[in-house]
């Protein structure tokens, strides 16, 4: 489904490119043609030349005019090229084609002319470079300009976006347009105005809001008894508690969503082990390097296919299912069927496993810490509001993990493997007596939940360094997310992984991360004396 | 007829208190070998110990007393204990504080009252976990109070709620885990990542002379060879068999009127005090305690220990102990990367060919070369054998 | 919690006499238990009097174990009370602690310690004080040595009292056990299947025993094998899907109409 996803966005990447490929070389033509006007203009004709310039509406249209504005713009004598010339430390000017975007030599100030431009023409080219950018096809864009005039507004440009917001389209750049607007009324306003921009701005969550609000409430009397001022100062904090509350709420639901992905993880890191020790009975503490396998594999994957980094973790999430299925098939076959009814000398044995395959990789990889790299669509972040954004890996981790544990829900419940899987899980003998191959089917569910811990691998060098030490972080952790959820039962796992990853997030910014980590390790060994069967305890009698 | 049959079953311990005479004999022995080694013969002489050995058999001495406790609980009691460094980090702990404040105005900043690591985090006065920490017998009491009081915590919280297994495994290396996090906060007041070093003196003497050092080598296997006899006795009173029975058949001895929490608990804490006491020995002699001590690595390594010596046994735990830890110090000297690989291999190995460790391994040898596996002589080490059998 | 000198807390269950006066040992009124459902136990009502020999019959499910496990405190019922005598009441003691007081138990599946000795089996399980400090430094005295002698004779495993238990045949197993509950000396024995696995001679034993032990002790037992039952029993009572269905004496039982149609006729159909 991602990639999907993602090839469509590709195409749409392509073809918009193309389309504007086409009017670009068209306008570009005109461009040029008024440009080689402009060295002989005089300043009374510059204005409707600097217009039409502003009509093309090119890529180059606008470095075009900023350049003008801020005195760049130069025309080298003799040729008439337009270029933009900026003085470098040897006093010498170093110039740019500006049409073609090429660098020229530098050269000496004698050989270059300036284009001359007064202040009306700087005012006019400043409305102008306002109305390129608020009527930019792209909405970003036109974000981007508003929110640069927050900080920065001008009369000119507030004028316009007076005449602009009754046709912008986009419903998000006409309530910044408003706020804009508020902004300053409620700066120049009569109090009756500000008032009124108040009431309206306590929606906004901008931080240029909140800065003048707080600007306008120092700016009050503070012992005036005016009615008039009373209203304000009250209308104003009344916006700014609303405006800190919106900002509160924001930080819980950025919380949840740090929560929701750090529990993704450790649903990713526990599902594997939810399925051998859950299912199976067997604690395999070579879990955590199951992890640290899928991750390795993912790093190897890059280092074969380095030019094909967007797809390499298309690539790494069979190839870590595969490589840590098959090494958890290996450990099974070749140790724990050994010792089947021996917990404790289970959990030795693989301990030992662990730290041969930590040695293994320190060998083969050095023990220093591997950086993997992270395709692009994986970095940035969906903006919600100017408070509050999702970072794009962790929203794919959470979705990830989410679809990784309903195909293993469904794997159980509906097919045959899981059908033998749960008949074997709760009476081998008798299993075995209706001829199902309980042997094979201890092999195959171990190297299912090795292989699954191998996924986990690949998401998790997406968010740390990959080193040999990488699964010993996550096996305690998985251990009592199993435990938590109730052993056995894959829906207490997810809310366990789920809750306990929100737990440590909402005690991590009061506490610190390291203190969060202890507090929740020992809040839920005091859970398990309680509670030693889970949240979710497999009820019955044979459970007693 | 009856009491005489009885009385020739009351002979039985003494078989065993022979061996551990012979225990005893042995350790004793060595100790004193390196000791006139050590003294009498210059360097140079083929016969000669130098301090480093000696200080490297002290350290070893202290792993066989921590190898005992573990021993103790998992063995005789099937308790698998995964944080049993805790216990000797904090023994290690109690005894590295009386050091550090042993150091007076020694420190490189030359502040009588206040440790190094106080002095660079601009505290101003002893924190009041610190107080009192000057004196021997506050050092000595927190060896014990403080191992002691996290077992007994944790035994009455874990025991009571009837937690066993792999569960009561995973907790206590969560709880060595969790201690290890704290530890390596410098807001904790124990030195952070560096933890407690530097040591001058202890009880007056220098710990750079040989004579300190060969000093708490012999004190260290003193102090196990005690140890070793508590705990023979222990494992061989009424206490031992109700030990062994909750190994075995813990439900069972609820309904003979028995609590196994209460046996569970005490067994804990006694074993805990033991490592505890071996951690205050190790300090001294390796000269510094640090977070890094609470690590689940070195608590798992305690286990190898005892599966390789032969855990119910407890001279098993002491060659294995011994063993392993000469192992390690050669591995790591010739080939450092291979250490690992052994200790992971030993896991397997072990717990797949040699349930029974050394100890179990050795006489079962010695009895096929004798031919004879008489039925008679079974019953004196009915306590160690099937040990493979262990029931969590 | 207050704990005495040998650091077992103190409620009284080393001296807790069973107060015997109306004549009945064990009370056990309203007792529920349901697994996920299943009603194990369904309002039963039972009373134990003080040195009768009971025996509990009852098809697979009528709940003769659980009423076990609920008496010993192993399963807690969800309601219902169980008293043992007219004051005590077990629902606030737990396994050990009901032990303690006097209520043994042997399993139907016979389990001893197999690691230790015959006779350590044995002296595990004498009555005494069983704390933790005395066992560390408890020394058998003359007198529990001959006790112990004389109930390895009793159960016959006198030659075997060094092996350690694990290598003791089912039979012995069985034996063992029961010399076990005889070495706790409790004023009640809850008996589960005693005579599985024992050949003719050993059942006759088995009965002979229990016969002898009625009257000092109170014993209820667990039994299938009717024939065995039949040379015990005095009153038997008969179990049903969770409750008492009849009580009487052998032939009462045989010839009430309702047993017949629902366990008997169970049995043959």
């Amino acid at each position: 489904m991602l990639r999907t996803i993602l090839v469509m966005f590709g195409l749409f990447v392509c073809t918009h490119i193309f389309a504007e490929g086409g009017s670009q070389a068209e306008n570009g033509s005109s461009l040029s043609a008024l440009t080689t006007q402009l060295p002989k203009a005089k300043l009374s004709k510059m204005a409707p030349l600097v217009d039409q310039i502003a009509a093309t509406k090119t890529p180059s249209t606008r470095p075009l005019l900023q350049y003008l504005l801020d005195g760049e713009l130069y025309y080298v004598r003799g040729s008439n090229m337009i270029v933009r010339a900026v003085v470098n430390q040897q006093k010498q000017y170093e110039l740019t084609d500006v049409l073609g975007g090429t660098e020229l030599a530098p050269v000496t100030k004698k050989q270059i002319k300036k284009i001359r431009t007064n202040n009306r023409l700087r005012g006019q080219i400043r409305s102008l470079l306002a109305k390129l950018d608020l009527t930019d096809e792209d909405p970003d864009n036109r974000i981007a300009a508003l929110k640069q005039l927050i900080d920065k507004p001008n009369d000119s440009a507030l004028d316009l976006i007076q005449s602009l917001i009754e046709q912008e389209k986009d419903s998000d750049v006409q309530a910044l347009m408003q706020v804009l607007l508020d902004v300053q009324q409620l700066k120049n306003g009569d109090t009756a105005q500000k008032v009124a921009a108040v009431a309206s701005l306590g929606e906004s969550l901008e931080p240029a809001v909140k800065n003048a609000l707080v600007q306008q409430l120092e700016l009050i009397d503070k012992n005036s008894q005016e009615p008039e001022h009373v209203a304000l100062r009250s209308a104003i904090q009344d916006a700014l508690d609303s405006i800190e509350s919106k900002r509160e709420f924001y930080g819980v639901v950025e919380n949840i969503f740090f929560g929701l992905s750090l529990g993704s993880v450790l649903l990713l890191a526990a599902i594997g082990l939810a399925i051998t020790f859950g299912v199976m009975g067997v604690i395999n503490m070579a879990h955590g390097e199951m992890i640290m396998l899928g991750a390795y594999t993912t790093y190897v994957v890059q280092l074969i296919f380095p030019h094909l980094i967007e797809y390499s973790l298309f690539i790494a999430i069979p190839l870590a299912f595969l490589v840590s299925g098959s090494v958890g098939i290996i450990i099974e076959r070749c140790v724990i069927r050994f010792l089947k009814g021996r917990p404790l000398e289970t959990l030795l044995a693989t301990f030992g496993i662990s730290l041969i395959l930590q040695q293994l990789v320190r060998t083969i990889f050095s023990p220093l810490n591997r950086q993997v790299a992270s395709p692009e669509w994986m970095s940035g972040s969906l903006q919600i509001n100017p408070v509050f954004s999702l970072t794009y890996n962790r929203l794919y981790i959470i979705i990830f993990s989410l679809m990784v544990f309903f195909a293993l829900l469904m794997i159980l419940k509906k097919s045959s493997l899981g059908l033998h899987v749960r008949a074997v899980s709760q009476n081998r003998d008798m299993a075995r007596a209706l001829s199902i191959k309980s042997d094979w089917v201890d092999a195959i569910t171990f190297g299912l939940g090795s292989g699954i811990a191998g996924i986990a691998g690949v998401v998790l060098s997406q968010l740390t360094n990959v080193g040999p030490n990488l699964g010993q972080a996550y096996i305690i952790d998985s251990f009592l997310v199993v435990v938590f959820g109730g052993v056995g039962n894959l829906w207490g796992t997810l809310v366990a992984a789920m809750s306990l990853g929100s737990i440590n997030k909402f005690l991590e910014p009061i506490t610190g991360s390291v203190l969060a980590n202890i507090i929740v390790l020992v809040g839920l060994v005091l859970f398990i004396q309680k509670r030693p069967k889970g949240l979710f305890p497999q009820k019955g009698r044979s459970a007693d | 007829m009856a009491t005489s049959s009885l009385i020739s079953k009351s002979s039985g311990p003494l078989g065993k208190l022979s061996n551990l005479h012979v225990v005893i004999a042995v350790l004793l022995l060595a100790t004193t070998y390196v000791s006139i080694c050590n003294l009498m013969f210059a360097e140079g002489s083929l016969l000669h110990v130098s301090d480093y050995t000696v200080s490297l058999f002290g350290k070893y001495l202290c792993y066989a007393l921590l190898a005992l406790a573990v021993d103790l609980v998992w063995g005789y009691c099937g308790i698998l204990s995964l944080g049993h460094g805790a216990f000797f980090t904090l023994g290690g702990y109690a005894m590295g504080m009386y050091l550090m404040r042993q150091i007076g105005d020694r420190g490189v900043y030359g502040n009588p009252e206040l440790p190094d690591f106080m002095v660079f985090l601009n505290w101003t006065e002893l924190p009041w976990y610190w107080m009192g920490s000057d004196s021997v017998i506050w050092m000595v009491v927190m060896v014990f109070l403080g191992p002691g009081l996290l077992a007994y915590v944790f035994g009455m919280l874990a025991f009571r709620s009837r937690v066993s297994g792999v569960y009561l495994s995973i907790m206590t290396q969560a709880v060595t885990y969790a201690l290890m996090l704290a530890f390596f906060r410098n807001e904790m007041g124990f030195g952070g990542n560096n933890g407690l070093t530097d040591f001058k003196e202890i009880f007056g003497f220098s710990l750079q002379q040989p004579s300190t050092k060969l000093g708490l080598f012999i004190a260290t296997a003193v102090i196990l060879a005690l140890a070793y006899c508590v705990c023979h006795y222990i494992v061989n009173s009424k206490m031992g068999r109700v030990v062994t029975a909750i190994r075995d058949a813990e439900n069972r001895v609820r309904f003979v009127g028995y609590k196994p929490e209460d046996y569970k608990v005490w067994i804990y804490v006694v074993s805990a005090l033991i490592a505890g006491l071996a951690g205050a020995l190790y300090v001294p002699q390796v000269g510094i305690i640090n977070p890094g001590e609470f690590s689940p690595l070195n608590s798992i390594e305690m286990v190898i220990w005892v599966a390789v010596g032969g855990r119910n046994s407890l001279y098993g735990a002491l060659i294995g102990a011994i063993v392993v830890s000469y192992a390690k110090t050669r591995f790591t000297a010739i080939m450092p990367e291979a250490w690992l690989y052994a200790l992971g291999g030993m896991f397997v190995l072990v717990t797949l060919l040699l349930p029974k460790g050394i100890a179990g391994f050795v006489p079962s040898i010695i009895a096929k070369f004798k031919g004879d596996v008489s039925q008679n002589d079974q019953p004196n080490s009915s306590t160690k054998n099937k040990a493979g059998e262990v029931k969590s | 919690m207050i704990v005495d000198k040998s650091g077992s807390p103190i409620t009284a269950t080393e001296n807790i006499r069973p107060d015997t006066r109306h004549g009945v040992i064990l009370y056990v009124e309203d007792v529920s238990v349901s697994f996920d459902g299943f009603k194990a136990l369904n309002d039963m009502n039972l009373y134990i009097n003080d040195g009768e020999l009971r025996c509990l019959i009852g098809a697979n499910g009528a709940g003769k174990t659980t009423l076990m496990d609920v008496i010993t405190g192993k399963t807690r019922p969800d309601t219902g009370k169980i008293n043992f005598g007219q004051q005590v009441d077990l629902l606030q003691l737990d396994e050990a602690e009901i032990a303690r007081a006097g209520i043994g138990r042997k399993f139907q599946k016979p389990t001893v310690f197999e690691q230790l000795s015959v006779f350590e089996n044995i002296e595990l399980s004498l009555k005494g004080d069983k704390g933790i400090w005395t066992s560390l430094f408890h020394k058998l005295t003359g007198e529990q040595q001959d006790r112990i002698a004389e109930i390895l004779h009793t159960i016959d495993l006198i030659q075997e009292r060094n092996y350690p238990a694990g290598r003791l045949s089912h039979g012995q197993k069985q034996w063992l056990e029961i010399g076990m509950l005889l070495a706790a000396n409790p004023r009640v024995l809850l008996v589960d299947e005693p005579v599985a696995g024992m050949t003719g001679q050993e059942t006759e034993r088995t009965a002979e025993l229990l016969t002898s032990l009625a009257g000092e002790h109170s014993v209820v037992v667990v039994e299938h094998d009717m024939a065995f039952v039949r040379s015990i029993a005095r009153t038997v009572t008969v179990l049903h899907q969770g409750s008492v269905l009849a009580e009487g004496s052998m032939s009462d039982i045989q010839s009430n109409p309702e047993v017949i149609q629902v366990y008997l006729g169970e049995e043959q159909g």
